[in-house]
């Protein structure tokens, strides 16, 4: 069972959509303790960091995530949710991150060729890891953004993406992944990740 | 590289596709969900519903087939059309669209943006403006309630106004052009974009790739079309094809 976090934060139904799709049982919660019995979860989010960070601590989610993720089951961030797993963003200074992983989030610099937020589709490079099996280099996922990861521990990058500069678009960290871009809404390429993300809970095989 | 984008638009009447899709055989040709996963297939890189149901108490319908759609559909879907409050946008974006677009209720109430921005992000929130060149030809007024009200406001300034607000995203409609398949209104293209730091999308007027090129030239960073991907006078691959000959960065 996979669970996807609820916490009326963006459109956490295309994410639902997309794994009942690739049919791996789900459930939809906001109960840290469904959370806890979970073989996977699944954090994604549309929106403000400091706004999600509130909803996730007014209902317990914080530790129930930080617990979730000692336990070494597979987790995955989605867009705002890789972001809540770092330390800070500059979109809501003052705010702590989930702080799970090393690192903040910074605003795209402002400049007159460049549009912000990011939106549209992107390539990204240097691709590794588990979610990136099958998939090549320079493939094209969905992005939406405003702000982008500075890591503070490159191994743990598992994509880079270019957009006036380079950031990085994926991590992976043991049994922590996250995507800035939405698989959930990268056609068959998103269907990809997200299928081996399944994958590790042992929810779906992916149909080549 | 971020890649300019190609969207179908479709124009939807009580669940159902009006004006015919017929670049594909379909089961149902009606079928918003059906339509759409099939510019998926072809490498549209998302897809504008507009709602033009008339009636007022059409919204169960409306999210019914919204929900239809997000099940099948995986890249990225705006709805328009008839949406007027906060608690639109959420039932609207609950049942999986990613975007909303909002003309004349914005016009009329211009909170309604920076309320929905502020509760859904900017990213989910498309201002959709219809512009039409004054008479004296200084500048473009904008329309609201399908391009039968002129508000006399300048499309420059709305479009500005909308971006403070916090819109994410300009769906820019001339309506001098639109229906001509003689290109895109590039003059004004060219000013709004470069009179706002959001994305705009070109619409109105494609009748050959020449056209979508011109509009990304103009500083477009999305192009829509309707009939003329619907009656496969072009194909998404060809324009694509035709813009990646030209350097421009597309997904193929």
């Amino acid at each position: 069972m996979i669970a996807i976090i609820d916490y009326d934060a963006g459109n956490v139904k295309s994410v639902e959509k997309a794994i009942e799709k690739l049919g791996a049982g789900h459930v939809l919660t906001s109960d840290p303790s469904v959370i806890a019995g979970a073989d996977a979860c699944i954090l994604p989010g549309v929106g403000n960091f400091g706004d999600c960070m509130d909803k996730l601590r007014l209902r317990s989610l914080d530790s129930a995530i930080r617990d979730f993720v000692k336990t070494g089951k597979p987790f995955l961030g989605i867009c705002v949710g890789l972001q809540l797993l770092f330390e800070e963003s500059e979109e809501s200074p003052g705010v702590s991150g989930l702080g799970i992983l090393k690192g903040k989030i910074k605003r795209f610099p402002a400049s007159f060729d460049l549009k912000v937020p990011q939106i549209g589709w992107n390539n990204v490079r240097s691709c590794k890891g588990k979610l990136f099996e099958g998939i090549s280099d320079d493939t094209y996922f969905y992005f939406v953004h405003s702000y982008y990861l500075d890591s503070a521990d490159p191994s743990i990058v598992s994509s880079k993406c270019e957009y006036g500069i380079s950031f990085d678009s994926s991590v992976e960290s043991g049994n922590v992944f996250a995507t800035q871009f939405h698989p959930e809404k990268s056609s068959e390429a998103g269907l990809r990740v997200l299928s081996n993300f399944l994958k590790l809970s042992g929810e779906v095989q992916y149909a080549d | 590289m971020l890649t300019k984008r190609i969207i179908p638009c479709l124009d939807v009447k009580d669940g159902r596709v009006v004006k015919g899709v017929n670049f594909v055989n379909l089961k149902d040709a009606g079928d918003p969900a059906e339509i759409a996963s099939a510019y998926d297939m072809h490498g549209a890189d998302e897809v504008v519903f507009l709602d033009i149901t008339a009636s007022a108490d059409s919204r169960d319908t409306q999210l019914s087939w919204v929900r239809n759609v997000a099940s099948a559909l995986f890249i990225p879907f705006t709805v328009g059309g008839g949406i007027k409050t906060c608690d639109d946008f959420k039932a609207i974006l609950r049942e999986g669209a990613d975007k909303i677009s909002v003309n004349s209720a914005a016009l009329m109430n211009p909170d309604l943006i920076s309320d929905a921005a502020m509760k859904f992000g900017s990213q989910c929130v498309v201002v959709a403006i219809d512009a039409k060149k004054r008479d004296d030809g200084k500048g473009w007024t904008v329309f609201k309630n399908g391009g039968r009200v002129d508000m006399n406001m300048d499309a420059v300034e709305w479009a500005v106004k909308a971006e403070k607000l916090g819109a994410g995203e300009i769906l820019l409609t001339s309506m001098d052009c639109d229906g001509t398949k003689a290109g895109y209104d590039i003059e004004l293209t060219k000013i709004i974009s470069e009179s706002v730091s959001i994305p705009v999308i070109a619409s109105g007027g494609a009748g050959e790739c020449s056209h979508f090129y011109d509009a990304i030239e103009a500083g477009a960073s999305a192009v829509l079309a309707a009939s003329l991907f619907h009656y496969k006078e072009l194909t998404i691959r060809e324009v694509k094809e035709y813009l990646k000959e030209r350097s421009v960065s597309v997904r193929l």
